[in-house]
Formats: C-alpha cells, sequence, structure tokens
C-alpha cells in the first residue's frame, strides 16, 4: 500500500525549531468516541490492539481482579480498568478504556527533545517514531493522562498510535472495529461530537441526569473522547479532571535541545536531561503488568 | 536526526508537497509520516465463522502467498466481516484473538498412543493409530452388543462404547459422526449440550 | 433461539437471566444494547451475580442460585393478580382455554400420578378433558375451574412477592420494581425478550426454568413476534448444528426419536412418536413424522430400506433408558463401558465431580481423543496425583484439523446455517475429522467383512456413496442431508416434498433446503435488509425453511393483522402471508388453523400434558430446591428438591444433605477472556485473565480473614480447589427464610494441561442431573471456603 504521503500531513514535530507550516490541503481531524455506557468490559480492545500491533504477550497474574494487567506496559498500549464503586446504594462497575487520548495539545510531543521522535498528524494522531525517540522519557513526564511507557529491552517510549497504518488506508482502528457492543465510535471529530451529544440525551432519558461528555479543554481537546455516565465522577473512571497540556519550558528549550542533540550525540543528552527531569530510575519505575 | 528506511522511502516517494525545509535539507512533514505498512494489504480474503461461541460472527482471514503451487500460504490476521449482518464486524476478545488459535504452535501434528500402564506417550503412525483404534472398537463391539434384550425383544445395540463430541464440528460431520455411530449400534452419544 | 440475534434490536424489554451475554455472547448482546438505546429498550438482568452484563444494564436483581422459578413464578403470580396478561393473544394462541381432566391435581409439592416407588409421574393424570366429538373442551370466558388458566393462577398463587423473596433471597421491593418493568409488554404495542443460556439449564429443574420463561412470554403474548421470543443463547460454535444432527443420546437427526425396546415394529414407533390432533382445524405438523423418519432411514441404508424390512428399522439400536452425558460416565464408572471416543471435546474437564470422572476413565479399557490440541481428557492418565503405573485403560489421540483447514457449516443460536470457506490447508500429518471417521468405519467394516462378528448388517449396508469414500467432501455430506427425490435425482427444496414411501432420502428432514438445486444456501451472502428488521433473508440460510422467526402465525391476531404494525412478524393480504417466511401455510388463510402448527393442540402450551414432547416433572413449573441448597423448600418443607430426580447408584453418598460442613451456595461459570478449555492454548487470552479464582462477597470474606487478591480454598463434599481471592462487592449477601445466605463464585476454565494450570471447578461439582434433560447440575451446590 503506498497512499499519497500527504494523507497524513503532518502537524506537529517534536523538537522542531520550525512552527509547523500549513499544507495547502484541509484534513478532517478525526476521533474516537468511547461510550461508557456502552462498554461491557470485555478486552476485546485490549485484545485487538495487542494483535493488530503484533505486540508481546507479558506475563500477567490476577490480583484480585477482572483487569488482565496492574498498569500498561512498552507491550500493553490499552487497558481496560476496573473499578467496583456503589453510589447512592447502588452497585456500579466503572470499566474504563485507558490508552492515549491524542490530544490536540500533545504534553508528550511537547516535552520530547528528540527531533522526529513524536509526531502530531492533521487528522489529530499523536505519534511516537521509536527510530528517533532517545529513550529520554520526557514525554512520560509530560503526559496529563500517564500513558507513554518506557522499554528497558529497547530503550524507547511507546503507546497507542490508533493504528496508524490502518488509518492510512482507510480502516478504523483495531480497538473500534472490534467492539461487540458499538461502545468505541470513530470518525470526524465533528461527527463524534454530534455523536456524543446524542448519547448525552440517551443517557438523559436512561436517568444519567450528571452524564458528560469527556473532551478536556486543557490539552486543547482530545481525538479519543469519553461519554460518560457519571460526570460527577470522573477520577473514579480513571479520568483527571483537569488535565493540562504543560508546554512552556519544554517548549521554550526545542531549539536548544535540538541544536545540543546533534553536537553531543542523543545518548548523553538524553542521559542529562532525563536525570534532570526524571531523577534516578528506580528499580520498579517500568514494571508494568506483572 | 537518524531516518529510516521507512521514512526514506516515503520521502523518495513524495510528489513535490510543498512544506518547509529542515536543517538537514529533508522534508520533516514527509520524513517523519512514518507508519508501517497495512500487513493486510496484499493478503486473500477468505469468509468464515468464528469458532468459539454461537454468536456465529462472520470472520475475514487474510492470508499471505498467492496460491502458487510452490507457496505454503500462511494466515496473517483475522479479523469481523463487516458484511455479516450478525456481528457487523466485530469480534470478542476470543474472536479478536482467533489467528493465535488457528495457527498455534501448540497444535499437534503426530497421533499419539500410550500403552497400559504406560508413564509417557509414544509417537505413533496413522496407520498403526487406526489399526489398533479399529481393532479395538470391534472387540468391545462384538463383547457387549445386545441383540435381544431379556424380555426377547430386538434391541441390536451395542452397550460398550461411548461416542462424545462434538459442538465445535460442522454440520456435515456431525451428521456424518451420527450416520456412522447410529449404524455401529451406539446408544451412549452425546456432545456438549448438556455441558 | 425462537428468534435470531439481530432481531433483539426490535424488543421493548430485555430479561437476561441465566445468562451472561456480555461475557459470553458479547457480539450478540450488542442487540441488546442497540435496543436499549436505540428503541429506549429496558435491560433487565437477574443473576447470582453482579455480571459485566449487569454493569450496563438498567436493572439488576441478585438472587440465590436456583431460584429462578421462584422468580418467574412470582412474574405469572403479578401477570394474573394484576391483569397483565395480552388477553387475546393468550385466548388465541395458547392452551389456557383447555379444560384438564378431573383427574389433574398438585398437594404439598406433588403433582397428580406421582408413583414413590419409582420416583416417577404418571401423566395421564394430567390429559386434557374431551368432548362428546373426540376434541378437547375450551372454554373461552377463561372461567372454568378446571381450563388451564384458572389451574395456572391458582398454581402460582402461592408466588407471592413475600414467597419470592423469601426464596430467591431480594426484597419484595425489588422484586416489584424488576416486575414493573418485566410484565409492561402484555399490550398489543409492547413487545419484550428473553434472553437465556445454560444458566437455566444447569440445574434439577433445568427445563422448567424454561417451562416457566414460556408460559412467562405466552401470558404476554411475546411468542412469534419479532422483538419477542425465548432466545437461549448456545456455547459452542456449533452446538446448535450437532444437537439438530443428533450427535445426543435420545434423538435422531430432526430430533426424530431413537426408537425403544417396547416399539418392537416400525409400526410401533412410528404411531408412538406421531401425534393426533386435539382440536379441529390443526396443522399438528408431526402428522408428517413417518415421512422423516422413512427418508432418514433411506439416506442410511439406501436399497436395504425397504418396505419389506421396515426400512432396515431394527438396524437402529434400541437403548434401555437414558443414554446422556451423565448416564454414560455412570457406565464407565460401572465399568460396563468398554471404549470411550471423545471428539472436539474435553470431557474431562466438563465434569460433574472430575474426581469420579478420573475413577470412570481409569476403569475403560481404551479411549481415543480426537482434537487439534492435546487436551487434559487424553492426559487424565499422568494429571497431578494419578499414578500412570495403575491405569489399564490404552489411549490413542489423534490430531485433528480445525475450523480454517476446513469447509463446511455452523449453525448459530439463531439457527442460521454459515457456510464457511476453507482457508488453508492443514499442516502435514493432519488429518480431518471426516478422514479419520471414515477410516475408522472403512476398517471395522472390513474387519466385519473379513471376520464376520456381532451384527453387521447395518455397518456393511451403510450408504457411503461418496466420490472419495475415505474423505467425504462436506459438500456432499450437505446434500445428503438436504435431501434428494430418487426417482428424479433432484435435490429437494423443503421437507414438504418428503415422502413416506421410499422414493425420497434426507438425512435431516430440518435441513431440507439448505442444499438445492439452486445451489448451497448456508453459503449466501446477500446483506439486504428491506423491511430493516434485521431478517436479512439473503444471508446464510436457517432452519425451518429460512423462517426467521419461528411461529411468526402468532405475531398477528386473528385477522391476521400483526400485533403491532409498525413491528410486522407475517401478515395476511387477502391471499396471502407477506413478511418473514410464515410458519403456517403461505395461502392459508389467517382463521384456517391454529399459530403452532408443531402441536397437537395448534396452541402453545402454557400446560404441558403431551405424551408426545412429556415433561417428566410436572405439566407446570414447581420451585424446588438444587439438590445441594442451603435453605428448606419454603413452599413445601417435605418435598425440598425435585421428586423425580434420577439418582445413580453411589452419588447419594456424595452428596451434601446439611449445611453445617457446607454452608455457601456456589456456581460456576465462563468468563468472556476464556471459553471453556480452549483457550487456555492462546496466549493472548491467558494474558487476558491469567488466573483461576473464586469470587467471594466481602462480608464472608471478611469473616474468614480471607484478603482479595490472597488465596483461598474452597471444598464440597466431592473435591477441593484452591485459587487467588477476589473479595467483591458483586455478590452480596442474602436474606433467605430469614436467614443471610452467601454464594460463592468460580470460573471453569483451568486444567492441566495449558500454557497455564490452574485448578478444575468442576472438582466440585455434583453428579446429579435436571429431571428431563439430566443436564448437571452446575449451577447451585454447596462448598465451604477458608483463607489459605
Amino acid at each position: 500500500m503506498n497512499l499519497p504521503a500527504n494523507n497524513l500531513a503532518i502537524k506537529r514535530i517534536s523538537a522542531s525549531a520550525e512552527p509547523a507550516t500549513p499544507g495547502i490541503r484541509e484534513m478532517p481531524e478525526i476521533a474516537k468516541l468511547v461510550d461508557i455506557s456502552r462498554c461491557i468490559g470485555c478486552k476485546a480492545c485490549e485484545i485487538a490492539c495487542k494483535e493488530w500491533n503484533d505486540l508481546k504477550v507479558e506475563p500477567t497474574y490476577n490480583f484480585g481482579s477482572y483487569q488482565s494487567h496492574v498498569d500498561l506496559s512498552p507491550d500493553t498500549w490499552l487497558l481496560m480498568r476496573f473499578n467496583e464503586l456503589e453510589i447512592d446504594g447502588n452497585l456500579n462497575w466503572f470499566i474504563t478504556k485507558d490508552a492515549c487520548l491524542h490530544c490536540e495539545e500533545p504534553g508528550c510531543l511537547y516535552a520530547c527533545p528528540a527531533e522526529g521522535a513524536i509526531v502530531q498528524y492533521e487528522n489529530g494522531i499523536v505519534d511516537f517514531n521509536q527510530e528517533n525517540c532517545i529513550g529520554c522519557q520526557y514525554c512520560v513526564a509530560g503526559c496529563p493522562f500517564d500513558i507513554p511507557r518506557f522499554s528497558k529491552e529497547t530503550r524507547r517510549v511507546y503507546k497507542c498510535n490508533m493504528c496508524i497504518d490502518r488509518v492510512e488506508a482507510g480502516l478504523e482502528p483495531a480497538c473500534v472495529k472490534t467492539c461487540p457492543t458499538n461502545a468505541i465510535a470513530y470518525g470526524t471529530k465533528d461527527d463524534m461530537l454530534a455523536l456524543a451529544d446524542q448519547k448525552l440525551t440517551i443517557l438523559n432519558n436512561r436517568g444519567f441526569a450528571k452524564a458528560a461528555i469527556y473532551d478536556p479543554e486543557g490539552v486543547g481537546g482530545t481525538h479519543m473522547m469519553y461519554v460518560v455516565p457519571h460526570g460527577d465522577h470522573l477520577p473514579d473512571y480513571g479520568l483527571p479532571e483537569k488535565p493540562v497540556a504543560q508546554q512552556g519550558a519544554m517548549a521554550a528549550l526545542a531549539v536548544f535541545k535540538r541544536i545540543g542533540a546533534y553536537m553531543f550525540g542523543a545518548g548523553i543528552l538524553a542521559t542529562a536531561l532525563h536525570y534532570l527531569a526524571v531523577g534516578p530510575e528506580s528499580p520498579d519505575s517500568d514494571n508494568g503488568g506483572g | 536526526m537518524k531516518l529510516s528506511r521507512r521514512g526514506l522511502f516515503k520521502l523518495t516517494a513524495a510528489t513535490g508537497a510543498a512544506g518547509f525545509i529542515s536543517t538537514l535539507g529533508f522534508d520533516l512533514r514527509e520524513a517523519h509520516a512514518a507508519s508501517r505498512q497495512l500487513k493486510i494489504s496484499s493478503a486473500r480474503e477468505y469468509k468464515t465463522i468464528c469458532p468459539y461461541c454461537a454468536v456465529g460472527c462472520g470472520t475475514i482471514a487474510y492470508v499471505h502467498g498467492d496460491g502458487g503451487l510452490n507457496t505454503v500460504p500462511s494466515i496473517v490476521h483475522m479479523e469481523g466481516d463487516p458484511d455479516n449482518p450478525i456481528n457487523g464486524g466485530t469480534l470478542c476478545p476470543k474472536g479478536a484473538s482467533q489467528m493465535s488459535l488457528a495457527i498455534s504452535p501448540r497444535l499437534r501434528k503426530k497421533p499419539m498412543y500410550r500403552a497400559p500402564r504406560a508413564t509417557e506417550w509414544q509417537e505413533v503412525s496413522w496407520d498403526f493409530a487406526m489399526d489398533r483404534l479399529a481393532k479395538r472398537f470391534k472387540e468391545s463391539r462384538d463383547r457387549t452388543f445386545v441383540e435381544k434384550d431379556s424380555r426377547g425383544r430386538t434391541v441390536n445395540r451395542c452397550d460398550g462404547i461411548g461416542w462424545v463430541g462434538s459442538a465445535t464440528v460442522t454440520n456435515e460431520d456431525a451428521y456424518l459422526i451420527v450416520k456412522t455411530m447410529r449404524a455401529m449400534g451406539l446408544i451412549y452419544i452425546d456432545h456438549q449440550a448438556r455441558i | 433461539m425462537t428468534n435470531h440475534w439481530k432481531d433483539i434490536k426490535n424488543t421493548d424489554v430485555i430479561l437476561v437471566m441465566g445468562a451472561n451475554p456480555a461475557e459470553n455472547h458479547p457480539c450478540g448482546f450488542k442487540w441488546a444494547i442497540e435496543a436499549r438505546d436505540g428503541r429506549g429498550a429496558k435491560l433487565v438482568t437477574i443473576d447470582p451475580r453482579f455480571t459485566r452484563t449487569a454493569a450496563v444494564s438498567d436493572q439488576f436483581m441478585q438472587i440465590r442460585p436456583g431460584t429462578d422459578i421462584a422468580v418467574l413464578g412470582g412474574f405469572v403470580n403479578h401477570i394474573i393478580r394484576n391483569g397483565l396478561f395480552h388477553d387475546d393473544y393468550v385466548k388465541l394462541h395458547t392452551n389456557a382455554t383447555f379444560i384438564v381432566g378431573t383427574g389433574f391435581g398438585f398437594e404439598d409439592g406433588l403433582f397428580s400420578g406421582f408413583d414413590e416407588a419409582s420416583n416417577q409421574y404418571d401423566q395421564k393424570t394430567w390429559e386434557y378433558e374431551r368432548g362428546a366429538d373426540g376434541y378437547v373442551k375450551r372454554d373461552y370466558t377463561l372461567s372454568d375451574p378446571r381450563c388451564v388458566f384458572q389451574l395456572l393462577k391458582k398454581h402460582f398463587s402461592r408466588y407471592t412477592p413475600e414467597m419470592v423473596a423469601r426464596i430467591a433471597g431480594c426484597t419484595e421491593d425489588k422484586f416489584l420494581e424488576i416486575a414493573k418493568t418485566i410484565c409492561s409488554t402484555g399490550t398489543a404495542d409492547r413487545v419484550g425478550t428473553i434472553m437465556y443460556a445454560v444458566g437455566w439449564t444447569m440445574h434439577t429443574t433445568g427445563s422448567q426454568n424454561i417451562r416457566n420463561a414460556a408460559i412467562l412470554q405466552l401470558l404476554l403474548g411475546n411468542i412469534g413476534r419479532p422483538g419477542g421470543g425465548i432466545n437461549a443463547m448456545r456455547g459452542h460454535a456449533n452446538v446448535q448444528g450437532a444437537t439438530d444432527h443428533a450427535i445426543v443420546a435420545g434423538i435422531l437427526p430432526g430430533y426424530l426419536k431413537v426408537p425403544n425396546p417396547s416399539q418392537t415394529s416400525l409400526q410401533a414407533h412410528l404411531e408412538d412418536s406421531t401425534p393426533e390432533p386435539l382440536v379441529p382445524d390443526t396443522v399438528n405438523y408431526w402428522k408428517n413424522y413417518p415421512k422423516f423418519m422413512i427418508s432418514l432411514f433411506k439416506a442410511w441404508f439406501g436399497d436395504h430400506a425397504t418396505a419389506e424390512n421396515d426400512f432396515a428399522y431394527h438396524y437402529l439400536a434400541k437403548p434401555p433408558g437414558d443414554a446422556t452425558w451423565l448416564s454414560i460416565w455412570d457406565a464407565a464408572y460401572q465399568g460396563k463401558l468398554e471404549g470411550f471416543i471423545t471428539l472436539g471435546f474435553n470431557p474431562l474437564l466438563a465434569g460433574p465431580d472430575i474426581n469420579r470422572l478420573f475413577k470412570a476413565m481409569s476403569r475403560l479399557k481404551w479411549m481415543v481423543v480426537i482434537d487439534p490440541f492435546m487436551l487434559d481428557s487424553a492426559e487424565f492418565w499422568k494429571a497431578p496425583g494419578m499414578d500412570p503405573t495403575e491405569i489399564d485403560t490404552e489411549v490413542i489421540y489423534l490430531p485433528a484439523t480445525h475450523w480454517v483447514e476446513r469447509d463446511g457449516s455452523f449453525t448459530n443460536s439463531g439457527r442460521w446455517a454459515q457456510w464457511k470457506e476453507k482457508v488453508i490447508d492443514p499442516p502435514l500429518g493432519v488429518k480431518s475429522d471426516t478422514w479419520i471417521l471414515s477410516e475408522l468405519f472403512w476398517r471395522v467394516k472390513e474387519l466385519y467383512e473379513k471376520e464376520g462378528g456381532a451384527f453387521s448388517d447395518p455397518i456393511r449396508h451403510l450408504t457411503w456413496n461418496y466420490i472419495n469414500p475415505r474423505e467425504p467432501t462436506l459438500e456432499e455430506l450437505a446434500k445428503e442431508i438436504n435431501g434428494f427425490d430418487l426417482k428424479s435425482g433432484k435435490l429437494l427444496s423443503s421437507f414438504g416434498q418428503l415422502k413416506d414411501d421410499g422414493s425420497t432420502i434426507s438425512g435431516n428432514w430440518l435441513y431440507s433446503g439448505s442444499f438445492t438445486e439452486q445451489g448451497n444456501m448456508m453459503a449466501r451472502h446477500g446483506t439486504a435488509d428491506p423491511t430493516g428488521m434485521g431478517m436479512h433473508h439473503d444471508w446464510a440460510w436457517n432452519w425451518p425453511l429460512n423462517r426467521r422467526i419461528l411461529y411468526n402465525r402468532a405475531s398477528a391476531d386473528k385477522e391476521g393483522r400483526p400485533w403491532d404494525a409498525t413491528r410486522p412478524g407475517i401478515q395476511w393480504t387477502g391471499k396471502e402471508w407477506v413478511g418473514d417466511v410464515p410458519d403456517y401455510g403461505k395461502t392459508t388463510p389467517p382463521d384456517k388453523a391454529g399459530a403452532f402448527i408443531m402441536t397437537e393442540e395448534g396452541v402453545a402450551r402454557i400446560f404441558n400434558p403431551s405424551p408426545f414432547f412429556p415433561m417428566k416433572d410436572g405439566p407446570f413449573p414447581e420451585h424446588y430446591e438444587p439438590v445441594e441448597s442451603p435453605t428448606a423448600n419454603a413452599l413445601h418443607e417435605k418435598v425440598p428438591n425435585s421428586p423425580a430426580v434420577h439418582y445413580y447408584d453411589g452419588v447419594e453418598e456424595t452428596l451434601a444433605r446439611n449445611t453445617k460442613d457446607y454452608p455457601y451456595a456456589c456456581t460456576i461459570y465462563r468468563v468472556v477472556e476464556r471459553e471453556h478449555f480452549v483457550t487456555s492454548n492462546v496466549p493472548y487470552l491467558v494474558e487476558a485473565m491469567p488466573d483461576f479464582f473464586v469470587e467471594i462477597p466481602e462480608e464472608l470474606a471478611r469473616e474468614k480473614g480471607i484478603e482479595n487478591g490472597k488465596r483461598a480454598r474452597v471444598w464440597s463434599k466431592r473435591g477441593s480447589v484452591e485459587g487467588v481471592a477476589m473479595v467483591t462487592k458483586r455478590i452480596q449477601p442474602l436474606k433467605v427464610n430469614g436467614e443471610i445466605a452467601y454464594t460463592i463464585g468460580i470460573p471453569v476454565h483451568w486444567g492441566f494441561v495449558g500454557i497455564n494450570q490452574g485448578a478444575m471447578a468442576n472438582l466440585l461439582t455434583p453428579f446429579i442431573g435436571d429431571v428431563n434433560t439430566r443436564c448437571p447440575e452446575f449451577k447451585a451446590f454447596l462448598v465451604n471456603i477458608e483463607k489459605v
């Protein structure tokens, strides 16, 4: 498959001095919409993600939950998180799809010192380009949703790329395609926002007065949005109430970082910056899952 | 900056898109648009049905190899059949991982035999296995066959052999199982319907 | 299923009970969610656990395992007391109007006709009362005290909300809240559906659970209608097809009956199996039984089946009694079974009472296991704790192909037979089921031809006209199943063409029409849905005759108008029926016959006295406690359990009959990440749900000092298992008969051969089965628990 390259026109590039120049085409933004009220927590998306992306099987163990892994990892880009709680005397089983939200203002990209390691396409997908990754993990610190995971093995960072290879070919991401209850929808961001409004009405009619759309402003909106039945319980779903993309200091350093990388070699700089930003690596810092 | 092979490919394939030039003289927006090749792009498609529960989800198996005589085709991916009105392309976690079942390295390829009181299997030929099975089958059938019951009624049944399975075979094999085993006179015949 | 998966989107109320479709049928469950969000349908789940289905339901009620009839009976009582039934439907389409004879009664937990010596009912006392014309008397006012409606009212009057709460452990308020939703569809403009699975069948009262659901749906007028019905969700890809084709003790393909020893001639068998109409103007379709049976004999024995030899009637075995799953294991346990062949199945882990099955397997002379994967069953002799040097059983393992390596059809829960393409060749050294079966047949046949032996006519005379007799193609078999006219040599297009004179053959009359002169109907991929009702008649093919909704004549009123014009099943134009393929004569006027063409009554049975399709444990359902129950039967203490349950020799001492040592109810089930045992070969699925676990209510865990994520041991009178403790709010303590009752839940997926190992849930389960089907009581038994 060799689609015209502009199919993936780039909006932003990490550690690039130049601002992204607008292309000649106007490309619609795409988005996924996760309707938590339709999600049965079956993990089809989790497995379709691993299967499509040829991700490695990790050893897991049951830690007293239906949840498969304790946490995301370089080999698990999507994790269904399970949480039992009572609201007004009624039992609820909150099940949330935890994966990259593809922020419009991507904190990971802003934080990244390696040119081209993180790119954002015009369609809104934020993709990690491991060839260019220097393993510094600034992106991990920069992400307000705690998504990117560092691999000790390859010394690079990984996360969901919204099946960019599928999207490029005009297919929906694997998690969307497989979802048995149509809890994950996919289309243009405008269409997904309209769908989200319809879903909100359905939920209101079903008695969920506090139902809400999760498309947080602090990160400029996201390209994976949620419809949340209990909008007053965001943290219980594992969704930060006010996530913010930190772009100040890192963005200002961008030019310096890039020049520095060429001058001193990516590895040395990465280590130094990593130490400054994250501190010494602790043995269990990437111990995702068991 | 390290330019990957696929990045270079993208770069050379790019055709005059307006862009900005990086310090190294490349169009970065093209160079970084580096998604991997769609793994099903040149695969042949076959329509099958998910082997797990009885929803009957349509599944497409994507196969590499053009069917030429010298190639062993391999399944590279399986996902839902969007045309199927039952599942509309969706699959549950089991269905989504059915390729791992279809081409599992755990699939067996050799008949095995365990003699009475043996502590291990031994590998045997199909001929040995089928011969042994047919002999034991006939011995047991002959030994336990009842032509007339205690009241003198014709019953023509084999009381000494049981057959179970399967809810996972096709209708056609299910039919052949019943046709064959009923002809043999078996009465103990059942499958997973009860369990 | 009376209906089919996509039809569920047309409903107003969904009752999920005895099932967990989000977990076990996720892609079918989408249509329930679609109804919920698309039409504002109410989704209600009733279960011993708050499941993943419950998590997306509008209403949930937790009950104690094995109390489904109490709850369903409570709904029946609620409907009748509050006049919520669909009056026109009930009078037109059910036997509510039928008068039952004076012999029928019910007292202290027993129906009339019970014989204590044999633990069996004489069903004669349940017969209808006949008029002078020989037909059953009817009372369309439903007021005769002996009409079915009045008997029903009386029978279920005991199932008050208070009684339901006492038995099932829910609160009266909760029950009434749920009843209000479930019983809201007894009108022409509303319809409700039921989704159930083995959570209903795996009880000693399993068949009556389903009967009770049928009664509920008939009262509400929900059978035969789009968006209605009783929908059994089946658990293996072709469990429906394997049942239709009768890899089942007791039946032959197409639900024909296995003859019994007292039927000493074909005539006797046909007379016993062919019902007479009970009312005038009824189709009584089973009157065609002889055509189906004789066409089957012709398919199997060809020219050797003639009118002179009763169409080879005596080629078929006549079993002395039950020969189903438990009886097979019992025969092995008693040392009566010499050989055992299992194909596509892991029978050891399937249970119940695996310790008993280990003994049974060890007593076999030989066993053959045919499967693509190595199985626990094949390696029982080297299971942990077994000493192979003590086990005489000879075992042969044969690696077989699996689904992508063959074409052929699977029939789903909705009765749709879908033909699949062959994807790849099998690896070298692997043989197909068809090859293995043919090879076994030929080798046995050749031995008989060479050596002689026990009655071998049926083997030597079995029709085997396949191009490659050592491996018939599945198309050849599909055509044989469909059937031919022997004179013209043409494939049949309908079972209506079958004859009882030996001039037609059909391997399974129900599948006539699946492979016609027009081609393989099961391989069709037309996606059109002109009505928007989701029927998709051009996609694949379903039995019978591509009729997507069974009993669809009942979707219309007396004049043939749909009860709900926005959701028509079929409708009468004045000349013919249009819509779905009619379950009725295409041009038969609506008033010419009863809607339920398969019953001798022409209507649906609320009360079932039929000797042709008998219920061995009563014409009405009644709540009986599971054989292992934590409490007394609140309705009749002296008859706690179903009186007609069969106890195999030596089983009684393996049952816990008191709650002192085994105080807690336990139930077993699947989780979505796994399917029984085969998924223990799939790395991604093992990763997604790695370990055996035990679900424990928080309160009980606290009492026992068990912590979440640590380990617990659970044991029954038969065995013990140990695994990760999952302490949860999703199973609440219930108040049953005035006392606190706990339920423990255990998934079924682990064994000792697989990517990872885990405890076998069926070490715990009791060797006891449903009165009618002998489906084991996996879903309710007693255990104890401790922290490890």
